[in-house]
């Protein structure tokens, strides 16, 4: 999307955002909103590793909880009127450096080793998280919502719109990234790693930033969640659901260009939320799963790869 | 809170749960040791081992053990039909890494949701003659419900570990991971051999999962926990290596329990996938790898 | 007597128990072509993938224009001047010819490029190797002949003063070979030292001004072309005993 496309489209969802918080009374639509978001942020952190570089982050729940659990602590810590973007800021910081360091460790053996020791990562942190009565540990902590919800109706209303403002954010970022010359590096990267080292590309390097903004990312989708959700516990928040999502959504949208995300995660999110209102929330947990091994079995490039195809068959 | 019959205890346990371990791992072993396959989804394949047995003993009351042998064919077919997608999709277009990975994530998770749709999440047991007593051998107490497993599991890796190393098949499996060439030479077919090997690895599953359910109680989202485990098993005992991954079995059992015996329960998942962290940091290879 | 741009001293490199490398040591001087011929299995490729850094080396030391890169990693040595192509090409395959060559430009060679507009020096490479009518097309795609190509141009838009090519030619037709040939001598016009690996012998004896002859990881001879051909251990290490 040329650049002038692209930023005036930004400005348009952003004050759609706004009209919406204005217009719409419902809360309900504003929950669904905000989980879809949420998805996307995730979607789109996930694959700036994955997608960018062929490197698969199993664990990103793991991330998405330390985030919201850095919230928690800080907001017992310093009581709950320390501002949304602190708190947001410093999981940033957090989820970052766990991100470069887990990197750190396993990048530079096989994909497959990294794989499995995101996974490690995040059962480690849930077992820390089940065993850290401060922030709740297994049974859990409340969260009182704030009174401050600045002009909006609601505070609801407030978090869609954080999380709208941050979806946009990491939208740009990963955009930038992938438009780049270390977004090129990346492609590189993913196409033959060999290739790319010989070629100039400090492969680790690249890799270990990629890492570190996935993680960061992550940390900032998660941030807000005890907000929204009031109770959290290790067992909802480290949720394999969460994880699967993270994945199946740049893999069904399409891993290759910056906006497969945002697609799939429109795309999934919405379902799921309709599937849990019209049927029943466990089969919105099967319906991931299965689009997630159909997709990967018979249209790997995602949507955006079956958008490609269509478009240059009919060019011909 | 230190002693000495309690220390002694926790060994033996960890020795009997190590020995159980083994027959979890031991499909991993194969399919990732050997044939390079990322099967996430492994432990999911023990956990319906596990309903299999809770449901036929409970219906006809067959041992558990016997079950997971009557099954073995079964899970083996299973084994072969999911080899060939992977294969098709996944192997000949060299797309294993990012997407043959995800494709055993979204299985492992269909799995363990149909799972939850069918059974719920109450935990399920077996009843057989023998769960429920123990040997008491000074102040070392034996339960049979672990000495079962640890001695069926035995059995499972020594047999499949002869297999491998004696017959034909059992060799052309340890050969398709070192030289494709050569053994195409030889007039074997990799893609049969690799089918072959995989089958066999969740066929494996078919008997673990019944031993599973005999050390206890089992519910659908038990299998994560092993996924950690297994992995952590395969990786510390080095790629391709029936004896180390053993060896790692007991050592990582032994591990867990005496953690879960000294610090308490709640931090023993993190044991496996601590040592899996710190195995990849020092020594991937492992301890017997191969190259 | 300007001192050699590439030296190999003692390397030794073993695999488990296998030794594929013994104490091999060679120099390039500045701007010359030299051939590294042996026969298969001989130790050849693991050499050339110490000296670009795809390997290290056990023992022994590498030392490029004055700089030791022994235990440099590869990223490194090539935004030093040291460049290869592979035998088997690994294009960039979800890239176009001429965005496989952003790559190098905006990588290998970023401290000497001249910061023009990168597709202008792109297309520059591109026609020097003769791909021009292919820079929109996906790398994938390319027949045999211009996928080595584009290995090469790879390779060229590193701006390498040292260019390992590796079985450039193999499996390539008479005139397609010749087509190769002529763009490494070229390339070696502008005072790029080559290391030529081939097994197309009249390509190799053209080509080089001296050659270095491996065998079982070590090396055997070295000498002119006319020398080589009538070393009787050569002879030998092709024909066997």
């Amino acid at each position: 999307m040329k650049g002038r496309a692209f930023w005036a489209s930004i400005v348009a969802v952003l004050v759609a955002g706004l009209v919406l918080t204005g217009v719409v009374s419902n809360e309900y639509y504003f929950n669904a909103l905000y989980v879809i978001l949420q998805g996307a942020i995730m979607a789109v952190a996930w694959n700036v590793l994955g997608g960018f570089t062929g490197y698969v982050n199993f664990g990103s729940a793991g991330f998405f909880a330390v985030g919201a659990y850095t919230s928690i602590a800080l907001g017992k810590a310093f009581g709950p009127s320390l501002p949304l973007p602190v708190m947001i800021a410093v999981a940033a910081l957090v989820c970052g450096l766990i991100g470069l360091g887990l990197g750190y460790l396993t990048l530079r053996l096989k994909g497959v080793y990294f794989s499995i020791a995101t996974l490690a990562m995040a059962i480690v942190f849930e077992t820390l998280m089940n065993n850290w009565s401060y922030v709740g540990g297994a049974r859990g902590a409340y969260i009182l919502t704030p009174d401050s919800h600045l002009w909006f109706n609601s505070y609801i209303e407030m978090l869609f719109m954080v999380m709208l403002l941050l979806t946009l954010g990491s939208v740009v970022v990963s955009r930038a990234l992938n438009a780049s010359r270390l977004g090129r590096g990346l492609a590189a990267i993913r196409d033959d790693e060999v290739a790319a080292e010989c070629a100039g590309v400090p492969t680790l390097r690249l890799k270990l930033i990629s890492a570190t903004v996935m993680g960061a990312m992550m940390g900032v989708a998660g941030a807000p969640y005890p907000y929204f959700v009031t109770f959290v516990d290790p067992a909802s928040a480290f949720s394999l659901f969460v994880a699967v999502n993270a994945i199946a959504m740049p893999m069904i949208g399409g891993t290759a260009h910056w906006i497969g995300p945002v697609i799939g995660a429109l795309l999934v999110g919405t379902a799921q939320q309709v599937i849990t209102v019209t049927v029943s929330s466990e089969l919105n947990v099967l319906v991931v799963g299965v689009m997630l091994v159909l997709f990967i079995t018979l249209a790997p490039q995602g949507i955006v790869g079956l958008a490609q195809k269509y478009l240059a068959r009919r060019a011909r | 809170m230190w002693s000495v019959d309690l220390f002694a205890n926790a060994i033996v346990a960890g020795l009997l749960l190590g020995g159980f371990y083994a027959a979890v791992s031991i499909g991993l072993a194969i399919a990732f040791g050997q044939l390079d396959i990322v099967n996430i989804a492994h432990p999911a394949f023990v956990i319906v081992g596990s309903y299999t047995a809770y449901i036929i003993n409970r219906h006809f009351g067959l041992d558990p053990v016997l079950i997971g042998i009557l099954f073995t064919p079964v899970f083996f077919l299973v084994g072969a039909a999911i080899y060939r997608v992977y294969y098709v999709a996944f192997e000949r277009t060299g797309q294993e890494s990012l997407s043959g990975l995800a494709f055993f994530f979204g299985l492992m998770f269909i799995i363990e949701v149909l799972l939850i749709m069918a059974y719920g999440v109450d935990y399920r047991l077996v009843s057989a003659g023998y769960i429920g007593r123990t040997i008491n051998i000074g102040f070392v107490g034996i339960p049979f419900r672990m000495l079962v497993p640890f001695a069926v599991a035995a059995a499972l890796t020594v047999g499949v570990y002869l297999y491998l190393s004696r017959t034909f098949t059992g060799r052309a499996i340890l050969a398709v991971a070192q030289d494709r060439l050569a053994l195409q030479l030889m007039g074997a077919d990799p893609v049969k051999i690799k089918q072959f090997a995989f089958g066999l690895a969740i066929a494996t599953t078919a008997i673990a999962g019944s031993l599973l359910i005999i050390i206890g109680p089992v519910e659908p989202s038990v299998g994560r926990q092993y996924i950690g485990r297994v992995f952590a098993i395969v990786v510390l005992g080095g790629m391709g290596s029936i004896p180390g991954m053993a060896i790692a079995a007991l050592i990582l059992g032994v591990v867990e329990t005496l953690v879960g015996t000294f610090m308490g329960p709640s931090w023993s998942p993190a044991v496996s996938f601590g040592v899996l962290l710190l195995t990849l940091a020092l020594r991937p290879s492992g301890l017997f790898g191969r190259k | 007597m300007t001192a050699p741009v590439l030296r190999v001293d003692n390397v030794t490199k073993r695999f488990g128990g296998f030794l594929a490398l013994q104490n091999v040591e060679l120099h390039v001087n500045a701007g010359e072509r030299l051939g590294l011929i042996g026969p298969n299995g001989s130790g050849k490729t693991t050499l050339i993938n110490c000296i670009s850094g795809a390997l290290f080396n056990d023992e022994g030391s590498i030392v490029f224009e004055g700089h030791d890169i022994t235990r440099m990693p590869a990223h490194r040595r090539a935004r030093l001047g040291v460049a290869r192509s592979f035998q088997i090409p690994k294009p960039f395959r979800s890239m176009s010819v001429l965005e496989n060559l952003r790559i190098p430009l905006e990588y290998a060679a970023w401290s000497r490029a001249e910061h023009r507009r990168i597709t202008d020096e792109a297309m520059d490479v591109l026609k020097q190797i003769g791909l021009e009518q292919r820079a929109h097309d996906n790398s994938a795609g390319l027949t045999q002949v211009d996928m080595r190509k584009l290995e090469l141009a790879r390779a060229l838009a590193a701006k390498p003063r040292l260019l390992v090519s590796d079985e450039a030619m193999a499996g390539l037709s008479s005139s397609e070979v010749d087509e190769i040939l002529e763009i490494l001598l070229a390339l070696n016009r502008r005072g790029v030292a080559v290391i030529m690996i081939e097994h197309i012998m009249r390509a190799v004896m053209r080509f080089s001004e001296r050659v270095v002859v491996l065998d079982a990881g070590q090396k055997i001879a070295e000498g002119t072309p006319a020398e080589i051909v009538r070393n009787p251990q050569v002879e030998r290490a092709y024909l066997g005993e």
